[in-house]
C-alpha cells in the first residue's frame, strides 16, 4: 500500500541481486516457519480506515462531551491553533533524533528553547531535552539520587501527598534494587500539610527526600523547612511540580530544590487517553553530570556560527552500555516541541492568565460546593491551586454515577489510593470550566442532597 | 542565517494568544506563595509562527528526502495516521474516564493487543512501554520476576551479543543484572560454541535481536533458543528489527518468550524528533500473568444484542506500573491504523520490499565499499566506510558529505563491530529510482574520496549549518538561553 515498486521495478531489482524471486531472499528462515499465516482483518482502504476509526473513537464520550472535573496528574486546557498546526510540519514530526546537527538544527533548537523555558519556570540550572512523562522523570531522579551516594545513602522519602502511579512506578523502577528503601508515604507518616512526620524521618542515611508541588490534593504547600531539615542531613530534594501552577508560584528552585521534574502535559499537549505526554527534568549545576537523557548544548560550526548539538553523550546508554546513567534512548521530541511553542506563544501575559483562570476557577468552585449541605473541604486551611478534596456525606461512587448521569465527570475517587479518605473526590478545575459549568455542577451536588 | 532563539526575539508588552479575564469573584494569591517574575518571552502569534516555521526548514525529514538511518526504520508516515490520532473523540479522552465511557478506547487497545501478539506469534501483548528502550525494561522485569518467583536466585546474568543495541546491556544493569557480552562467529552470527559456555545456572537469559544490527537473519536462531531454554534461561528478542519479518516469521512460534515492538519503527509512528516512541511488549504464554499493570481485558464477550464490554485489569503476578496511565495511546491509534490498512498481505509487502530494497542497494554498492558480511541481508546491511588508500578518509566524512547530495546519513560507527561502520536501511516505502540516486551519490564519493579528498573532509557544504565544534559543547555546558541569576535581572 505504501510501496511503489511497479512490477517491472521488482524483476530488475531482482536481476540486480541476482536471485529470481523475492521468496528467495528469504531463504535463511526456517522453512518450516517461514511465511506463516496472520490472521488478521481483510485491509481497509485509507477512506475505509478513516470512517472505522472515527467509529471507534465516537464509541467514546470525553471531556467534549461531558463537563470533566477529572484532574490527577492530565489536565484539561485550552490548545491555541497555532501549536498543532507548526507540529504538523513534516519537518519536524518525520525527522529522527538530531544525531546530525547540521541538518538538524531545527530540532535541537527547540529542544535548547525547551530546556531554557523549563529552567526559568522551575528556576533550576539545568533541564533536559525531557523523560516519557512526569512519573518516570520522577523514577530517574530517585535513580540519580541513589547513586549520587554511590550507594553509601539507602534511604529515599517520598511524601504520601506525591500522585499515587508516581510513586507506584517509582517501586516499578526499583524493584530490583534490594539495596533501596523507598519509605515515608505509609498511612501512619500521612499526608498533614506541616510535613512533621516526614520531616522525623529524615536521617543520614536518606539520599533524596520528593514532595509535590501543589500536591496530589492540590495543596501549596510551604516546603522551606523540610528542604532545610534535608539539607542539614546531606540529603537531596526532588520536587514534583505542576508546570501550570509555576506561572504564579515561587519556583521550587528558589526554595532550595535539588532536583525538578513533573508532568509537561499542561503545556499544550491534548488529554489523549494518558498518552504521549512529556515528562520535564531539571537539576541544580552540581548534579549536572548526573542527569540522565539528552542534553542540548550552545556551540559553534568551523564557520564560526552559532550551532546547537548533543552533547555530554558520554552518559548516556548508546556509548557507554551497561554504565549508563539510565537505559533511556528517546526524549518526547514532539512533545517538547508542542511545551516549547505552547509555552512561547502564550509567553509572559497568557500563561500567567491561564493559571489564574485555573486558580479562580477552582476556588470559585471550592466556595460554592462547601456551601452546599452535605459537601465540606478537608484541607480548607491549606491554600491551593486548581485542584481541592471535596468530603461528600454520599457514596463517592453513587455521587460519580450519579453526576455522570448529569453529563459531568465529577473527579477522581481518592478512596483508590487512600482509605483515610473514604468519601473523598479531588476536582480540577482549568480555565475550561466556565461559570456557567461551575454553577451547574452545584446545581446538580445540590439536587443530590435533596433527593 | 541564524535564526534568533525565542529570548532574542522578545519585547516587553507584546503579546501572543491570550486569554479572557475571569468572571468569577476574585480570590487572593497567598502572597507567600506569589512569583516575582515570570521571564517568558513576549512575541506575537505571527512572530512565533515565523520562528518554529523558520526552524522546520533547518531540518532534514522522511518527508524531505531519503533517511537511510540503519536501525532507525525511517519509513513514510502516512498522513491518516496523524487524523485518526487526533479524532476528538480519542484525543479529547481522559485517562482517568470510567470505562464505561471510554470503550472505542479500549476495543482499540484490546485488539491492538491481540494484532500485536498475533504478528510476532505471542500469547499476549502489553501496550504501556514508552519507547523502545522502556520495553526493554518491561521485558527484562518479567525475566527477573519470572525466575524470582521460582525461587531461582541464582539467575543473574544475561548474556548481550557484541551486535547489540546499548539500550541491552543498560536495561539489563537497571534491573540489577550482570550483562555479558556474548562474541559473533564469522557470519555475523551468535557464535554458538561461546553461548554454550556460558551457560549454566547462573543465566537469567538472553537478549537477542533477530534480525541482528548487521541486518542478518541469525542462522543458529533455532540452537540459540534451544541452548539458552536448556540452561533454565529466558530468551528476550528485540524487535527493533521487525520490519524485515512481518508475516515472514513468527518469533513467538519458534521460542522467543519475550519481545518488544518499536511502533515507531515497524508500525509507522512518526519519530517526532526523537519521540515520543512506543515499546508495547509481548509474551509467550506462562508470562502472561507478569505482565504491567494496565492490561486490557474483554470483561463481557456480550451476545447478539449487546456488544463485548472491556476494562482493565491487573496481571496476577504482575510486575508493577511502568508508566502514568496507559501507554503513548496516541500512537497505538496511528499503529492501529496502519495495520487495519495493511492486513496480512500488506504487512508481508512490507518485509519484503524492505529486504529487496536493502539487497539492492547492497548489491549496487559492495564493489565500492567494503561489505564485511558478504551475505544476502534482510532489511538492512553494513558497509566499511574506509579505504585503506585513502586512510585519512573516514565513515564520518562520507555521511557528512551525503548530506551535499541531499541525502540524510546512515547510521554510522555501529554496530561496534565493523569497523567504521556505515549502516544502511532503505526502508519498503522508497522507490528504486531513489535508491539509484543514493548510490550513484555513494558511489561518486568513493571517486571524491580518491581526488578531492577534502571536499569530503570539510563536508558539508550546503547545510544550515557546518561541522559543530562538540568538544567545545561538552566543555562550554550551556545548556540555557540565559544562565540563572542573569535572567533575573532583565
Amino acid at each position: 500500500m505504501f510501496t511503489p515498486h511497479t512490477h517491472a521495478d521488482v524483476e530488475a531489482m531482482l536481476k540486480t541481486i541476482g536471485v529470481e524471486k523475492v521468496e528467495d531472499l528469504f531463504k535463511v528462515v526456517p522453512e518450516q516457519n517461514r511465511f506463516p499465516d496472520l490472521n488478521l482483518p481483510q485491509p481497509l482502504s485509507e477512506m475505509q480506515a478513516a470512517t472505522e476509526l472515527d467509529s471507534i473513537a465516537s464509541a467514546n464520550a470525553t471531556t467534549r462531551d461531558f463537563i470533566s472535573f477529572l484532574g490527577a496528574g492530565a489536565y484539561q486546557h485550552y490548545i491555541p491553533a497555532a501549536v498543532d498546526n507548526l507540529l504538523q510540519r513534516g519537518e519536524f514530526y518525520t525527522a529522527y533524533t538530531p544525531y546530525q546537527p547540521e541538518i538538524s538544527q531545527g530540532t535541537l533548537q527547540a529542544i535548547f528553547e525547551f530546556q531554557s523555558l523549563i529552567s526559568l519556570l522551575t528556576g533550576m540550572d539545568v533541564s533536559n531535552a525531557s523523560h516519557y512523562d512526569g512519573a518516570t522523570a520522577a523514577a530517574e531522579a530517585v535513580i540519580l539520587a541513589f547513586n549520587h551516594f554511590r550507594g553509601k545513602r539507602d534511604k529515599i522519602l517520598l511524601s504520601r501527598a506525591i500522585n499515587p502511579q508516581y510513586r507506584d512506578v517509582i517501586r516499578g523502577y526499583m524493584q530490583a534494587n534490594d539495596a533501596i528503601r523507598i519509605v515515608g508515604d505509609d498511612p501512619e507518616t500521612g499526608i498533614e500539610p506541616d510535613l512533621k512526620n516526614l520531616i522525623d524521618q529524615i536521617d543520614l542515611d536518606t539520599c533524596l527526600v520528593m514532595v509535590q508541588y501543589p500536591d496530589f490534593f492540590g495543596r501549596i504547600i510551604d516546603y522551606a523547612s523540610l528542604i532545610e531539615a534535608a539539607h542539614a542531613q546531606g540529603a537531596l530534594v526532588a520536587v514534583v511540580a505542576n508546570p501550570t501552577a509555576l506561572a504564579l508560584l515561587t519556583p521550587p528552585g528558589e526554595i532550595g530544590a535539588d532536583i525538578v521534574v513533573g508532568e509537561g502535559q499542561p503545556l499544550g499537549i491534548p488529554l489523549s487517553y494518558g498518552g504521549p505526554y512529556l515528562g520535564f527534568f531539571a537539576v541544580k549545576n552540581a548534579l549536572l553530570r548526573k542527569i540522565s537523557g539528552r542534553l542540548v548544548g550552545e556551540t559553534v560550526d568551523t564557520q564560526g556560527e552559532l550551532a546547537y548539538v548533543l552533547t555530554l553523550t558520554a552518559r548516556e546508554q548508546h556509548i557507554r552500555r551497561e554504565k549508563a546513567s539510565s537505559n533511556i534512548c528517546s526524549n518526547q521530541g514532539l512533545m517538547t516541541l508542542a511545551a516549547t511553542i505552547y509555552m512561547t506563544l502564550l509567553g509572559k501575559t497568557g500563561f500567567q492568565q491561564v493559571a489564574n483562570l485555573c486558580y479562580q476557577n477552582a476556588h470559585y468552585t471550592a466556595n460554592a460546593v462547601q456551601e452546599i449541605p452535605g459537601y465540606k473541604l478537608p484541607f480548607k486551611s491549606t491554600p491551593f491551586f486548581h485542584e481541592f478534596v471535596v468530603q461528600a456525606d454520599e457514596n463517592v461512587p453513587e455521587l460519580l454515577a450519579h453526576l455522570q448521569h448529569h453529563h459531568i465527570l465529577g473527579g477522581y475517587d481518592l478512596s483508590q489510593d487512600y482509605p483515610e479518605l473514604e468519601g473523598c473526590l479531588l476536582m480540577a478545575v482549568t480555565e475550561m470550566n466556565s461559570r456557567e459549568d461551575i454553577d451547574y455542577l452545584t446545581d446538580v451536588l445540590s439536587e443530590v442532597e435533596h433527593a | 542565517m541564524r535564526e534568533p532563539t525565542i529570548f532574542e526575539l522578545s519585547s516587553p508588552g507584546r503579546t501572543g494568544v491570550t486569554f479572557q479575564e475571569p468572571d468569577v469573584p476574585l480570590s487572593e494569591i497567598p502572597q507567600e506563595f506569589a512569583r516575582a517574575n515570570l521571564p517568558f518571552p513576549e512575541i506575537s502569534e505571527l512572530g512565533v509562527v515565523r520562528h518554529f516555521t523558520k526552524l522546520s526548514q533547518k531540518n532534514y525529514a522522511i518527508d524531505l528526502g531519503f533517511y537511510p538511518l540503519g536501525s532507525c526504520t525511517m519509513k513514510y508516515n502516512p498522513k491518516i495516521n496523524e487524523v485518526t490520532a487526533r479524532y476528538p473523540g480519542f484525543a479529547a479522552a481522559h485517562p482517568l474516564q470510567p470505562e464505561d465511557t471510554v470503550q472505542g478506547n479500549l476495543y482499540l487497545m484490546y485488539t491492538l493487543q491481540n494484532w500485536l501478539a498475533e504478528i510476532g506469534g505471542f500469547a499476549d501483548a502489553t501496550l504501556a512501554p514508552a519507547a523502545g528502550a522502556q520495553g526493554e525494561l518491561v521485558g527484562t522485569m518479567i525475566i527477573a520476576k519470572y525466575h524470582k518467583d521460582r525461587g531461582d536466585l541464582k539467575r543473574t546474568r544475561i548474556l548481550i551479543p557484541d551486535s547489540a543495541h546499548g539500550t541491552n546491556p543498560a536495561s539489563s544493569a537497571m534491573l540489577g543484572f550482570d550483562p555479558v557480552q556474548l562474541p559473533s562467529d564469522e557470519r555475523g552470527n551468535v557464535d554458538l560454541k561461546a553461548l554454550a559456555e556460558l551457560c549454566d545456572d547462573t543465566l537469567a537469559g538472553i537478549m537477542f535481536t533477530n534480525p541482528n544490527t548487521l541486518g542478518l537473519f541469525d542462522e543458529n536462531t533455532a540452537e540459540v533458543i534451544r541452548i539458552v531454554h536448556e540452561a533454565g534461561g529466558l530468551v528476550y528478542g528485540d524487535g527493533a528489527n521487525m520490519n524485515a519479518l512481518l508475516g515472514v516469521f513468527k518469533p513467538g512460534e519458534c521460542g522467543i518468550d519475550v519481545m518488544h515492538y518499536n511502533l515507531h519503527k515497524t508500525f509507522s509512528t512518526p519519530h517526532g524528533g526523537g519521540g515520543p516512541g512506543s515499546g508495547p511488549v509481548m509474551v509467550c504464554e506462562k508470562l502472561v500473568d507478569y505482565l504491567p499493570d494496565p492490561h486490557v481485558v474483554m470483561t463481557d464477550p456480550g451476545d447478539e444484542d449487546t456488544p463485548p464490554t472491556y476494562g482493565f485489569a491487573r496481571p496476577e503476578k504482575s510486575i508493577g506500573r511502568v508508566k502514568t496511565f496507559h501507554g503513548h495511546f496516541g500512537m497505538l491509534v496511528r499503529a492501529f491504523t496502519y495495520i487495519a490498512m495493511l492486513g496480512q498481505e500488506g504487512l508481508r509487502d512490507v518485509a519484503e520490499k524492505a529486504v529487496l530494497n536493502a539487497n539492492y542497494l547492497q548489491a549496487k554498492l559492495k564493489g565500492t565499499y567494503t561489505l564485511p558480511y558478504d551475505r544476502s541481508c534482510m532489511h538492512e546491511f553494513v558497509l566499511e566506510g574506509y579505504w585503506k588508500d585513502v586512510p585519512d578518509i573516514h565513515a564520518l566524512d562520507i555521511a557528512k558529505r551525503l548530506m551535499d547530495y541531499d541525502f540524510h546519513p546512515p547510521t554510522n560507527y555501529f554496530p561496534l563491530i565493523v569497523h567504521e561502520a556505515l549502516m544502511i536501511e532503505p526502508t519498503e516505502t522508497e522507490s528504486v529510482e531513489t535508491l539509484d540516486q543514493f548510490a550513484d551519490a555513494m558511489v561518486k564519493i568513493a571517486e571524491e574520496a580518491r581526488t578531492q579528498p577534502e571536499l569530503l573532509k570539510n563536508a558539508p557544504h550546503n547545510t544550515p549549518v557546518k561541522r559543530a565544534d562538540e568538544l567545545k559543547a561538552a566543555k562550554d555546558l550551556v545548556f540555557c538561553c540565559y544562565p540563572v541569576g542573569e535572567w533575573e535581572k532583565k
